[in-house]
């Protein structure tokens, strides 16, 4: 029973009523118990029944995870929570905003990665890019990588979104 | 939702909808915020408010009341300090599923935010501590609220909910709004209570094909209603199994039957941890394999098949995996299981079972609640044992402090019926009993209600006795004075090399006095013989009586399993030599 259980990544969707102090319940409980959040996003995503969606990645044994899932459903405006690593294919995406600033080589180059990664310039000025990069978590970690030695001086990055595969919605 | 009164303030509008509720009482303080409630409460007669001297105490008499009554407790407290005061109170229960509504004041909305006086950021500091809460924003939203918190609060595991309401909308005005007729139909809370049916049958198969059965029952059972508890022992009795109960589930299981091996865990007793070490099917209803039941939780019960069930997912799997989990109610799930063990009639390994009991009776011959008896001075266990023979043929509710006191209670009283036994079991909180017994009184005004308590932690809400003289509540505080905060002392003198840091009670009151300071009346005993004499008057005495019992100062509380350890590795009393508290159970309280 206390065999030393695998730590492992968990994406969880919890779909909540969009009520002040939902997100702090929700972060509440991670810190209250000691849970990790390894990202977190939130916004509306249905104004008429007034819902949010909450996409959590999270790390634990697999007994912490199953206390996660029922620690969030307990939660009175939880409506749904739905563990999308366990309950088959599914896609996460990221997006992240990666100021480079330089002048020359350094800028083309910069630009040519960009191309690379289908990252879209949304700001430019003679000496710097901002770039709009987005994809897995792990093409964004690559892209800021490389950016790094080109002269990256600010990064923003809005944390997982993920859904399911298929026609079923959450 | 369509309105049935001309329009009415939202102080109004909340004693209805406290009302329609079917609440009778309010333990509370008042305050600035909530003084147009107060006024409220005024100007009608159907609701009794009873003033209590600390908001904390509020919140324990709610408890008291609500666990002796099945309903629920009902607190109003105003803004700022009266809410942090009943935090305690919230968060203990929390812990023991305690169905409450909190209603505090708050400052007017157009000043939330901006340090007012008398402003605390109520529902923030509360989240943590209540099943939910609620900050009514608008008068539109008050009774719908009203009607959804007590919904919430008594629904599914219980336990308390706070409603936060700033002074304006306790003055804007607003159409009532009558509880919804069906049982609410929450958009997102609807707790699970039916079991699943093909789970029941798997269960009642595990369960007839056991050779070492034990049933280990918590207050789930206790708080799922009383039926639940007559199930209970329907079923038991069918199977012939033994069972223990935890501190939370005394009285679900009557104590004078065979079949009982008294309470498990961490000062329970021999028998049943021993029953619990040794099983092969474990059937857990309504209990969360806690820490204090479990003890070292690698060594816990490790060749047993475990059936839990809850009405709370979250308690499945959270420290002790099973093997078995059925989420509902325990009257529906009782009710499931006997029904499918008549039907299927299972054949019972009887000689396996006869085995099982004859092992277990070894154990109990073990007697291991046996004391030295004190001679000059009275053993703690002694006056219980005396209190016990006085109110064993009365009706009684029992409530308790914390500590060495609270398990010696747990361990010498003996509870037949379900709703008698009051106690702070996982917060653990001192200063719980004597409120909570204001509160059972209130509700059973002619029981006898008894507080079990020690010197120190009835000091820690002392100034209730101004309360229960005010309402001349017949309490009775019964006080095991070993002059030590005495669980503390224990810890230390099995832990810390005797190095009583702190845990003497010094400059205590003169009990005695302190009653009669307060309007009760107060009566002091320390020769053993002198005892039955006291309690007997203490019984027939119709109003508040502090008992002081100076008790042996030295005696500690055993069956004890030191942190860390198994159930197997029990100190069964003093010449159990300690020091078999590891590394790892030096860190754990």
């Amino acid at each position: 029973m206390n065999a030393p259980a695998e730590i492992q990544s968990h994406t969880i969707s919890v779909l909540v009523a969009n009520e002040p102090g939902i997100l702090a319940r929700v972060v509440g409980l991670f810190s209250g118990r000691g849970y990790n959040i390894e990202s977190l996003t939130v916004a509306e995503t249905d104004a008429k029944e007034s819902l949010s969606r909450i996409t959590i990645v999270t790390k634990g044994t697999p007994m912490i995870i199953e206390q996660i899932k029922a620690q969030l459903d307990r939660l009175v405006p939880v409506h749904r929570v739905r563990d999308l690593t366990v309950e088959g294919p599914h896609i996460e995406r990221e997006l992240a905003l990666v100021k480079v600033k330089g002048v020359g080589e350094k800028r083309v180059e910069a630009l040519r990665l960009a191309d690379v990664f289908r990252a879209k310039v949304i700001d430019a000025k003679t000496d710097s890019f901002v770039f709009e990069v987005t994809g897995t978590t792990g093409k964004v970690q690559t892209f800021i990588g490389l950016m790094e030695s080109l002269g990256v001086v600010d990064v923003g990055r809005t944390g997982i979104v993920a859904m399911s595969r298929g026609g079923e919605p959450l | 939702m369509k309105p049935e009164e001309p329009a009415t303030t939202g102080a109004d509008l909340l004693v209805k909808a406290l009302i329609d509720e079917d609440v009778e009482v309010v333990f509370g303080y008042p305050g600035g915020a909530v003084l147009p409630i107060y006024d409220s409460l005024f100007k009608q007669n159907r609701l009794r408010h009873i003033l209590v001297r600390h908001e904390q105490a509020a919140v324990h008499a709610a408890e008291g009341y609500a666990r002796s009554t099945g309903k629920v407790g009902v607190v109003l407290v105003t803004s700022g300090p009266g809410a942090t005061n009943a935090v305690t109170g919230l968060t203990d229960a929390l812990m023991d599923s305690i169905p409450i509504i909190c209603l505090t004041g708050q400052v007017p909305t157009h000043l939330i935010g901006n340090d007012a006086f008398q402003e605390a950021d109520t529902t923030g500091i509360t989240r943590p501590c209540t099943k939910h809460n609620y900050l009514v924003k608008a008068v539109g939203n008050l009774a719908r609220t009203v009607h959804e918190a007590f919904y919430v609060a008594r629904s599914g595991r219980p336990g308390p909910v706070v409603i936060d309401l700033p002074k304006d909308v306790l003055m804007n005005k607003h159409d009532y709004v009558a509880p919804p007729k069906v049982a609410a139909e929450h958009k997102s809370y609807r707790p699970q209570t039916k079991p699943d049916l093909r789970k029941i049958e798997q269960a009642v198969e595990m369960i007839a094909g056991a050779k070492r059965p034990v049933f280990y029952v918590g207050g789930g059972v206790i708080n799922s209603g009383p039926k639940a508890s007559k199930l209970l022992a329907q079923f038991v009795r069918m199977t012939g199994y033994p069972i223990t109960n935890t501190l939370m589930g005394l009285g679900a299981f009557p104590a004078s039957d065979k079949q009982f091996l008294g309470m498990l865990g961490m000062h329970g007793t021999y028998e049943a941890n021993l029953a619990m070490h040794g099983c092969d099917v474990m059937i857990n209803i309504g209990a969360r394999f806690d820490d204090r039941i479990t003890g070292n939780l690698t060594k816990f019960s490790p060749g047993s098949k475990k059936i839990h069930i809850d009405i709370d997912p979250s308690s499945i799997n959270k420290s002790v995996r099973v093997d078995l989990a059925i989420i509902g109610d325990a009257t529906l799930a009782l009710e499931e299981m006997i029904k499918v063990w008549k039907a299927r009639q299972p054949k019972v390994d009887l000689k396996a079972l006869k085995a099982w009991w004859a092992e277990i009776e070894t154990w109990r011959a073990r007697n291991c609640l046996a004391y030295k008896t004190g001679g000059e001075t009275i053993k703690p266990q002694f006056a219980l044992e005396r209190l016990y023979h006085h109110i064993k043929n009365t009706d009684h509710y029992i409530t308790t402090e914390v500590g060495q006191h609270q398990m010696w209670a747990a361990q010498f009283l003996k509870f037949e019926q379900p709703n008698r036994w009051m106690t702070s079991g996982g917060l653990g909180t001192m200063g719980y009993g004597f409120p909570a017994a204001m509160g059972v009184q209130i509700a059973h005004p002619d029981a006898l209600v008894i507080d079990v308590a020690g010197e120190a932690s009835i000091l820690m809400n002392i100034q209730e006795l101004s309360t229960v003289a005010q309402y001349n509540l017949p309490v009775k505080i019964f006080i095991l004075n070993n002059h030590y905060m005495g669980m503390v002392r224990q810890w230390q003198e099995l832990l810390h090399g005797g190095r009583y840091s702190e845990s003497y009670s010094e400059s205590l009151p003169d009990f005695v006095k302190l009653a009669d300071a307060f309007g009760a009346v107060g009566l002091r005993c320390h020769e053993p013989d002198k005892l039955d004499g006291v309690i007997e008057e203490m019984i027939k005495t119709k109003r508040p009586v502090v008992v002081d019992v100076l008790v042996d100062e030295a005696e500690n509380c055993f069956p004890m399993i030191p942190s860390g350890a198994a159930h197997n590795e029990m100190l069964l009393g003093p010449d159990d030599k300690a020091g078999k508290v590891s590394e790892e159970g030096m860190v754990l309280v």
